[in-house]
């Protein structure tokens, strides 16, 4: 069925759009969540395993201090009432990347509940209601060998790898959140990053979503105005920030086209496609599987220490959200340029550069600049371009030095996303260092004068902006090796010209 | 000198100990024995010859260079087919589990092995620990020496008649609802079921992860307390372990064995002594509780108005754990694999494995697992279930308020004869109606043999408050010193 899509204005003059998030976070701890295997990403299949995680006959869970202590500082952060009794779940189902075929998770217990999340949508703040925030085990990853797809249609051979099995992984949803209308998408893309921001100012998790330890499922209803909410669908495989954006106001436009035509929605997993920015159906909710949840009994039940959790209260780092406004108000930026640092990702970049000893202003330049058109360029996040903090404050401080110019300073900092070493290494082994042995510097401007003596003559005469095309041809001579403005400078001198 | 198959676990280790026997010659005896019996009596699933003769040499080589052993070094022990064993076949009575060696030995395991114990092997058992008779073991029953035609009780009747078959000195088996003392009192041995949390679980393939509790096995109950203060303890691998020391449960057997019960007070439960227990079983019971009374205990009446609920809730939580703990063996990664031609959706071949790996027996309990945890039965089924649980534990508490220690028969009838009960399975399941309700607490109890009935051993159950496993021992060795040991007539 191929149905042409209304336009996005008229769907949201029409209906309104109800969203809610569910994401999950893998938990950076150094061992799993029952067990102690490392969780590093990445490891040869099945290479982090033992009797628990891959769930073999007699083998019991033991409960992960350090998630939970995540998890609840997580919750606190997301101002959460964190519950001071509550027990593990098992979920039931088969699976076979599931070891113990089935999950060891939260049900009607959550460790943490009953909170929100403040985001800002062109500049409005938006409060984003937290149903819960639990805590469970990841499963193992199935490869799916010889179908021409790598779904388990078709395929001639299904591999299971269990590293995955068993790491810590934190559920985190958001209440229905009603009423944001045209800015639903954006709303939702605000707040999974101002999650992730959230989440990496805890140090809890490395929070990448390509590497799927932060992963997202969308909730989407439409319902005229009026009327009770409409039937939600909810899209899975949304693993990047623009995708949450693309996967919500996708599902509005194709929610519109079925009601429109008098049809209704069916309750069911979506699966987006990166590729198209088109959603299809999953498996159908209706027909889900009863996961027979009961609590966990080979795990105690959870009972923090209100002592403890007022200690891990007091010890939260401030929220990204104030962080920003203060970064904002010590760098002097107007909402408007604080908004492109954020869209460029640039924020912690930039706090991190001025640390290293780089002005606002020319940190914020570099990455906003040179570095972000290069990303773009490259297709990838600003923090993987290649520059360090530490190598821009560097740069730059060979700038201020006097011993790069702005053209030289860009081809060192190529140098530097290239890998040849630091600013320094590289404007040393390049030879791209400033011409400022006056000696040498001089005789260029000496010759320069003396080939354009037209040029010379109006310099002389008063008119001081003829300065530029002599400035012009010594760059040329120094192969761009000189400061301008010291070229400049030594023509003005040697033509007894005030500048 | 005389034959080391009828001694008593701390004979054996007094005689290794002080070098007039070695290890190895003791293990050499038993696995002679084993050779000679275990045809008629099936106790073992799994003989380890050749690692029981490694270990027993290690004790001796370690007594040789004078190191101190252990209070049960060089001691024979069999372990039931539940717990994982590093290397040796572990099936749990399965064929589902058929061909698997573990790559990691239980903690109980562990211990017994730092102990210097001697393990013999693996004994037979009910498939997954689900049965009172051992005939649902899927390598055929185990016999009771006593009288090869009738059952040795269950779960763990392998652990059990290898005692009684002088197969073994110790034996290790698991409670989940009676598996340990049942078996006992039908065989006229001691087994006691320790304090839910006071045994490590770690390494026992689960079947109701809340009320399985591994314990001791033994002729006499100084050697199951002996044998319980080597496996027990805090395991931090098990959450449900209760980070306390074991009760010391040595001294309170020794203590019993004076036969002084003055100033101990015992409840008779009074809804075990009545309709439902066999005559010759009550009278064996009555005639105990005077022996008891007679060493000094008072001896009062206490009603404990709702371990009648006992059974069913227990027939609800227990399958419903079951269920879930079941689901592992799907052929993926362990045991059993069937259907895997190429051709089969993996769900085929899940539901093949599982078709042909199990019982019927565990796939009643499977079933009925399923269905009580299933939206919209769950608050009917499990949920009131748990409720029961609460109210048992309630009698329980307040029964302890009055005395020191429960008392009732173990088991309401002496061995039947094979193929009795399992056609009827309420039948089987009675087996363990006076069991059930202390591990549905979470207490301990022992069974300790109290008489026969027509020439069937015939066992008193003695329940205990949680962590007090002390009070068992000595209650079960005081009446241990005055009726002394049972020996079933030669196989």
């Amino acid at each position: 069925m191929t149905t042409t899509l209304p336009a996005y204005d008229d769907v949201v003059a029409r209906y309104e759009p109800v969203i809610g998030l569910e994401t999950h976070v893998e938990l950076g701890t150094n061992t799993k969540m029952f067990c102690g295997c490392p969780t590093d990403f990445g490891g040869e299949p099945n290479t982090r395993v033992c009797p628990v995680c891959l769930g073999l006959p007699g083998s019991l869970p033991v409960a992960n201090k350090a998630a939970i202590e995540a998890t609840i500082r997580i919750g606190l952060a997301l101002n959460c009432s964190i519950a001071e009794w509550c027990r593990f779940a098992r979920k039931n189902y088969f699976y076979p990347d599931m070891p113990k075929d089935f999950q060891i998770s939260q049900y009607d217990e959550p460790l943490c509940f009953d909170g929100y999340l403040d985001v800002e949508v062109d500049g409005e703040l938006v409060r984003i209601g937290i149903e819960r925030v639990h805590l469970e085990e990841d499963t193992g990853k199935t490869l799916h060998v010889g179908g021409a797809t790598g779904r388990i249609h078709g395929a001639t051979e299904s591999l299971v790898d269990y590293n995955r099995a068993g790491i810590p992984l934190v559920e985190i949803v958001t209440k229905p959140v009603p009423g944001t209308g045209a800015l639903a998408p954006e709303v939702a893309r605000a707040y999974v990053t101002e999650l992730r921001d959230v989440l990496r100012s805890l140090g809890v998790s490395d929070v990448r979503m390509e590497e799927g330890s932060l992963r997202c499922d969308v909730n989407t209803s439409l319902n005229l105005p009026g009327e009770e909410w409409g039937t939600r669908t909810e899209t899975k495989n949304v693993n990047s920030l623009r995708s949450v954006e693309r996967a919500v106001r996708s599902e509005m436009l194709r929610q519109a086209a079925v009601l429109d035509a008098g049809g209704k929605i069916t309750q069911e997993t979506r699966h987006f496609h990166e590729d198209t920015g088109d959603t299809t159906p999953g498996r159908s909710k209706e027909t889900a599987t009863d996961y027979r949840y009961f609590p966990e009994p080979d795990l105690v039940p959870l009972a923090p220490d209100a002592a403890w959790v007022a200690e891990l209260k007091a010890a939260l780092p401030e929220l990204p959200r104030l962080h920003r406004r203060r970064l904002q108000e010590q760098w002097g930026l107007s909402d408007l340029d604080m908004q492109s640092v954020l869209n460029a990702g640039a924020v912690e970049l930039i706090e991190q550069t001025v640390a290293a000893g780089a002005t606002p202003a020319a940190a914020r330049k570099w990455w906003l600049g040179e570095l972000s058109r290069r990303a773009n360029e490259a297709g990838i996040e600003l923090a993987d371009v290649g520059a360090t903090p530490a190598q821009v404050a560097e740069l730059q401080g060979l700038v201020d030095a006097g011993k790069l110019n702005d053209k030289l300073a860009r081809s060192v900092l190529e140098g530097v996303v290239a890998g040849e070493g630091s600013p320094t290494e590289i404007m040393t082994d390049r030879g791209l260092e400033v011409v400022s042995d006056t000696g040498a510097l001089t005789a260029a401007v000496d010759e320069a004068i003396a080939a354009n003596p037209g040029i010379a003559d109006k310099i002389r005469s008063g008119k001081v902006a003829a300065a530029g095309a002599l400035v012009g041809a010594v760059m040329k001579t120094t192969r761009g090796q000189a400061d301008a403005k010291t070229v400049r400078e030594l023509i003005l001198e040697r033509l007894g010209v005030q500048g | 000198m005389s034959d080391l198959t009828r001694l008593t676990a701390t004979e054996i280790a007094g005689l290794v100990a002080t070098g007039e026997t070695s290890a190895v010659e003791v293990t050499r005896a038993h696995l002679d024995r084993i050779a000679a019996v275990d045809d008629r009596v099936h106790a073992f699933l799994h003989v380890d010859t050749d690692g029981a003769l490694a270990a027993a040499r290690a004790v001796d080589e370690r007594r040789a260079a004078g190191e101190e052993l252990g209070p049960l070094a060089g001691v024979p022990v069999a372990v039931k087919d539940v717990l994982t064993t590093k290397g040796v076949p572990t099936t749990v009575g399965s064929k589902i589990l058929e061909g698997w060696r573990p790559p990691y030995d239980a903690t109980i395991v562990q211990r017994l092995r730092e102990a210097g114990t001697v393990m013999l092997g693996k004994t037979n058992m009910d498939e997954f620990a689900m049965g009172s008779s051992t005939e649902y073991s899927a390598y055929g029953p185990t016999r009771n020496p006593w009288d090869t035609d009738r059952i040795p009780g269950g779960s763990g009747g392998g652990s059990a008649a290898a005692l009684a078959a002088y197969e073994a000195p110790l034996s290790i088996g698991s409670d989940t609802g009676g598996s340990i003392r049942q078996p006992g009192a039908v065989t006229g041995t001691v087994g006691a079921k320790p304090t839910y949390g006071g045994t490590s679980r770690y390494g026992l393939v689960a079947f109701s992860s809340s009320l399985d509790t591994p314990g001791p096995c033994a002729r006499t109950v100084l050697d199951a307390a002996l044998l319980h203060q080597v496996i027990g303890g805090h395991d931090p691998r098990d959450s449900t372990s209760i980070p306390a020391p074991v009760p010391d449960v040595v001294a309170a057997a020794k203590l019993g064995a004076t036969g002084d019960l003055t100033g101990v007070k015992l409840g008779i439960v009074s809804e075990f002594t009545g309709e439902g227990a066999e005559p010759g079983v009550l009278a064996a019971f009555r005639e105990s509780v005077d022996t008891l009374a007679k060493l000094g205990a008072e001896i009062v009446e206490v009603s404990c108005p709702h371990f009648r609920y006992a059974l069913p809730a227990y027939y609800l939580i227990a399958p419903s754990e079951c269920s879930s703990n079941l689901a592992r063996f799907d052929g993926v990664r362990f045991g059993l694999r069937v259907g895997d031609d190429g051709n089969r959706s993996l769900e085929e071949v899940m539901s093949l494995t599982r078709e042909a790996g199990f019982g019927a027996e565990v796939k009643r309990r499977i079933m009925i697992g399923t269905y009580a945890l299933s939206s919209g039965y769950y608050d009917a089924y499990y949920g009131q279930a748990q409720k029961v649980r609460t109210l048992i534990t309630r009698d329980f508490t307040a029964a302890f308020e009055r005395v020191d220690a429960l008392i009732s028969p173990t088991t309401p009838f002496v061995a039947f004869p094979l193929g009795a009960r399992t056609s009827d399975p309420y039948q089987m399941y009675l087996a363990d109606l006076f069991t059930i309700p202390t591990n549905l607490y979470g207490g301990p109890g022992i069974s300790v043999p109290c008489g026969l009935s027509d020439g069937l051993p015939v066992g008193l159950q003695v329940m205990a408050p949680t962590m007090a496993d002390d009070r068992m021992y000595r209650v079960a060795a005081a009446l241990e010193s005055v009726v002394g040991t049972f020996t079933p007539p030669a196989l």
